[in-house]
């Protein structure tokens, strides 16, 4: 199947600053995708170049099969939901919904039919008539994406539409958003520099760094198999242990270095002797009293033993930080099943950490 | 997607030439050697050593120095009160009244006031000259004065003050020592404002004057009506030339003053 | 901060009496003689009108000098055509000039707003310069340009538009020219705050709904840019409506606005009390634009603080 929107190696400069460089990616039919990155990344100029209100200093926006190149914004057929919502203030919200129709020169009747859909379909019936500056946050939120999908377009552009939201809105939004683009059967392109959003939304993230992209893939994929330290670090929280390929075999490979030894279910292109990354998520690793015995025999692997020096309690879930033996710090993640008093593991404890082989990621870059 | 394109720039380039044309030719012709303003003949300063030799101009730009002076700094002062009063002041009774005698002025026909200002000179039956131009000015340049404070005002910071009086302070060192330092761009630039109008003022002047207060505006106003003056064009060109070096030596020093703000503000939020 | 009412300090008392004070004697009070003496006769005396309020005289006498008010003046200008014939004048000039201000004024307040930040401050200052110097001698440049042998005569006839020199003094073209060029800064400069503030993403959510610039402009910039117009218009209207030194210079007699026809009653003829009678009459027809700009600025204090 093809893309609907690809962008052919987009280069996009301001002054001497490159935003976007040599950038290539396609977006699907129906997609719900994430542009996801630190500020500055260049995702928002991403969106802004599909939007059509920067051009491309070199490649190509393609959208369907039409060259996009010297196409104003108000010819796409694509939408925007803007971060500060940009709602027309003299308007009313049927006015402001209604605006994009209006452009097209419908008839009255059919505009109106269209924006008490719309209204019913972000659930604001009953507030056509009310002015932007009488609405909550939340409700003119919903206004500034209806008027973005009055004119059903084949992409929606949403930047950081989340972003001015409290906690507890935030996450029923959420839902809903992705909802509604299962709904309408419509693309929906998202910038947004919290992934949480990013991998609770998406069918697929670019995660973007400095104008390129680190990495596209599914959240599981971008979650649980990292291409570089660099998204493993920036997706979650990660223990990025160097050390030195030791043995290469079918199926997996062991790593060592100073008081540790590691399995890790990997076939990536390494030869013995080349440093690498495992990259282990707090989460995989489990916290025990008792060090079992081959490790008292000092042939472990997969395991350390160290001293809880910090706790952090996250009230679902509590971060251990432990220095292991040779020094080295790793970050343990369990969740707390049981209660504050009841727990058993406390800070000086001397605990045995383990993890298994395809819990970690080999990473060379 | 801030375009600034051929058409905004020919609009505003047409708007500067319209502005500047009729200025730019009264000071070009101030140096032409002939007494008609219709033929050139040649560069001179003849008209400037005319105008230094006329004595009765020279005495009334003195005189509406002088009054614009005076009147230039009361004005400051009460059009700064009234600010004051406007943002900070309450309700306090006879607000409403107040806000319609600042705001008034700014806008009313000053045949209208220069009427019933004389009027009350007559009535309460004071000698008209010089005093009773100051007052006139006075009263009709406070009103700009507390526009342009009251605009400064409205963006100052309060906790400012606050702190200063949680330190101890009592009001009235408070405002001299902590808002008048921030705020004295604004001030200055209303009593740039109040001597520019009080200088240029004709009608007002014109109602309440009295013998031996001609004023420059007056004199010059006079002479116009006869006709067009090649002296007059000396007269004008050097009054402009004041204005605009006052004009670029302020905004020097406000953009320096600001920038100064901005750095300490800067240091203060680091802090 | 300061709590109950009464706790405000000495100080911030006089800071208010002192300008409030200055304000009833030397605004108000004024508005209440011209009201008397338009209600008085023009005499030839010192002050040339009678009754003379003195309170010297008596109770009596005060009393005797107000049943000699009298509403005569008033029935002279409502009956005389030539003053309808000034006001309506006066209306006409204010109105056209407005107009035209509106649309001048408009394009060069829009080009200030959207030229790069950078120079906006340079490019105001340029704009208001010229009204930093003096009114009178701005006039007085057109008249240099204006009269028969000047200088636009003087081009157009090099550039063969004209034969021979064309009248432009002495005109009602030569009066709008004047207004306009003197109250350029005073259009340009509260339409240029309101633009300024116009925020540029939703002229782009505009865009991206379909609207063309042209349209955009027309749908978004100008209704929300209304309240610079409104208040660029009444900065003009109202001061226009009794402009006095402008027609005078540039116009003729026939185009005597209500501020030369009261000049000339007060100067000329001597009669006072007709001269505030025509002063009471141009603020009664002035009071509410006055009060509606006066309203707009209170809300607008409210609204920042």
């Amino acid at each position: 199947m093809a893309p609907l929107v690809t962008f052919e190696r987009i280069t996009k400069r301001f002054g001497a600053f490159t935003a976007v460089d040599d950038l290539t990616l396609a977006i699907n039919e129906r997609e719900f995708f994430a542009l996801l990155g630190p500020s500055g990344c260049g995702k928002t100029t991403l969106l802004r170049l599909l939007a059509g209100f920067e051009m491309p200093d070199a490649g190509r926006v393609v959208l369907e099969t039409q060259d996009l190149a010297g196409v104003p914004p108000y010819r796409r057929p694509v939408n925007m939901m803007f971060q500060s919502y940009a709602l027309f203030p003299h308007l009313t919200v049927a006015g402001n919904i209604a605006f994009g129709l209006k452009q097209d020169a419908l008839p009255k009747g059919e505009i109106a039919a269209r924006v008490d859909e719309m209204l019913v379909l972000v659930q604001l019936s009953g507030l056509a008539g009310r002015r932007p500056d009488q609405l909550s946050g939340g409700q003119r939120q919903r206004v500034a994406l209806a008027r973005s999908l009055a004119k059903r377009p084949k992409v929606l552009l949403l930047d950081e539409p989340l972003a001015a939201l409290d906690r507890k809105l935030r996450e029923e939004t959420r839902f809903e958003l992705k909802d509604l683009q299962q709904r309408l059967a419509t693309s929906f392109v998202i910038v947004t520099h919290d992934q949480d959003e990013a991998m609770a939304l998406a069918d697929r993230i670019a995660v973007m760094d400095r104008g390129r992209i680190a990495q596209v893939g599914t959240p599981t994929e971008i979650y649980e198999q990292p291409s570089s330290r660099w998204v493993a670090n920036f997706v979650g929280n990660v223990n990025l242990i160097e050390g030195r390929v030791a043995q290469v075999y079918p199926g997996f490979v062991t790593i060592e270095r100073e008081g540790l030894r590691l399995r890790v279910a990997q076939a990536e292109a390494v030869a013995p002797g080349m440093s690498a990354w495992a990259a282990l998520r707090p989460e995989k690793i489990r916290i025990a009293h008792d060090v079992p015995q081959d490790a008292v025999d000092g042939a472990a692997e997969n395991g350390a033993s160290g001293v809880i020096t910090d706790i952090g309690y996250l009230g679902t879930l509590s971060i251990y930080k432990v220095r292991l033996d040779s020094g080295l710090v790793l970050k343990a993640a369990a969740m707390n099943e049981s209660r504050q008093a009841a727990r058993t593991v406390r800070v000086n404890d001397r605990v045995w950490l383990s993890w298994t082989p395809d819990a970690t990621v080999l990473l060379t870059a | 997607m801030r375009r600034f394109g051929s058409i905004n720039l020919t609009s505003l380039a047409l708007g500067l030439a319209f502005l500047y044309l009729p200025i730019a030719i009264l000071v070009v012709y101030s140096f032409n050697d002939s007494r008609l303003v219709t033929i050139w003949s040649g560069a001179s300063l003849r008209w400037y050593r005319e105008l230094f030799n006329d004595a009765a101009m020279l005495e009334s730009a003195s005189v509406s120095l002088g009054i614009a002076l005076l009147s230039a700094t009361a004005a400051t002062v009460l059009g700064t009160l009234a600010a004051l009063a406007l943002t900070r002041g309450r309700r306090f009774g006879g607000r409403l009244l107040f806000s319609g005698m600042i705001y008034a002025p700014l806008v009313m026909p000053e045949v209208i006031t220069g009427l019933s200002l004389l009027l009350l000179f007559v009535a309460v039956d004071i000698d008209r000259g010089f005093w009773t131009i100051v007052i006139a000015h006075t009263t009709l340049t406070l009103c700009f004065v507390a526009v342009v404070v009251q605009s400064r005002l409205v963006t100052f910071d309060m906790s400012l003050e606050e702190a200063a009086m949680d330190l101890g302070c009592p009001p009235l060192r408070t405002f001299l020592t902590v808002t008048l330092p921030l705020i004295w761009p604004a001030v200055a630039s209303g009593w740039m404002l109040a001597f520019a109008l009080s200088l240029d003022d004709l009608v007002i002047a014109s109602f309440v004057t009295g013998p031996g207060a001609t004023t420059l505006p007056i004199r010059i106003y006079s002479e116009v009506r006869l006709g067009v003056k090649p002296e007059i064009n000396a007269v004008c060109t050097i009054m402009i030339a004041v204005v605009a070096a006052g004009l670029v030596v302020a905004s020097l020093l406000t953009k320096r003053s600001q920038a100064r703000n901005e750095q300490a503000a800067a240091l203060g939020a680091r802090l | 901060m300061m709590t109950a009412k009464t706790n405000r300090h000495w100080t911030a008392r006089l800071a208010i009496l002192l300008p409030y004070g200055w304000l009833v004697a030397f605004f108000l009070a004024p508005f209440l003689i011209i009201l008397k003496i338009s209600l008085s006769q023009s005499a030839i005396a010192q002050p040339p009108y009678t009754p003379v309020f003195d309170l010297a005289t008596g109770w009596e006498s005060l009393k005797d000098a107000f049943s000699a008010l009298s509403l005569d003046n008033y029935a002279s200008i409502v009956t005389d055509r030539f003053y309808a014939w000034s006001y309506g004048k006066s209306l006409q000039v204010a109105t056209v000039s407005t107009a035209i201000l509106l649309l001048i004024g408009y394009p060069v307040a829009y080009a200030l707003a959207r030229a790069p930040r950078r120079w906006q401050a340079t490019l105001v200052l340029l704009v208001v310069l010229p009204f930093w110097t003096s009114f009178l001698i701005r006039v007085y440049a057109w008249i240099n340009i204006l009269q028969h042998d000047g200088l636009l005569n003087q081009a157009l006839i090099a550039l063969h538009v004209i034969d021979h020199p064309v009248t432009w003094l002495a005109t009602d073209q030569a009066v709008y020219l004047g207004i306009v060029y003197s109250y350029f800064p005073f259009m340009v400069l509260p339409l240029y705050a309101a633009l300024e503030k116009l925020d540029d993403t939703l002229l782009e959510a505009a865009a991206d709904l379909g609207a063309p610039p042209w349209k955009a402009f027309f749908a978004i910039t100008v209704p929300l840019s209304l309240p610079g117009i409104v208040a660029g218009a009444l900065l003009c209207f109202i001061p226009i409506m009794g402009e006095f030194v402008i027609p005078d210079l540039l116009g003729s007699s026939a185009t005597a606005m209500i501020g030369q026809t009261l000049w000339m009653e007060f100067f000329a003829n001597r009669d006072w009390p007709v001269a505030s009678a025509l002063a009471a009459v141009l603020l009664v027809i002035l009071v509410t634009p006055i009060m509606i700009y006066r309203r707009r600025e209170a809300r607008q204090i409210d609204k920042a603080r």
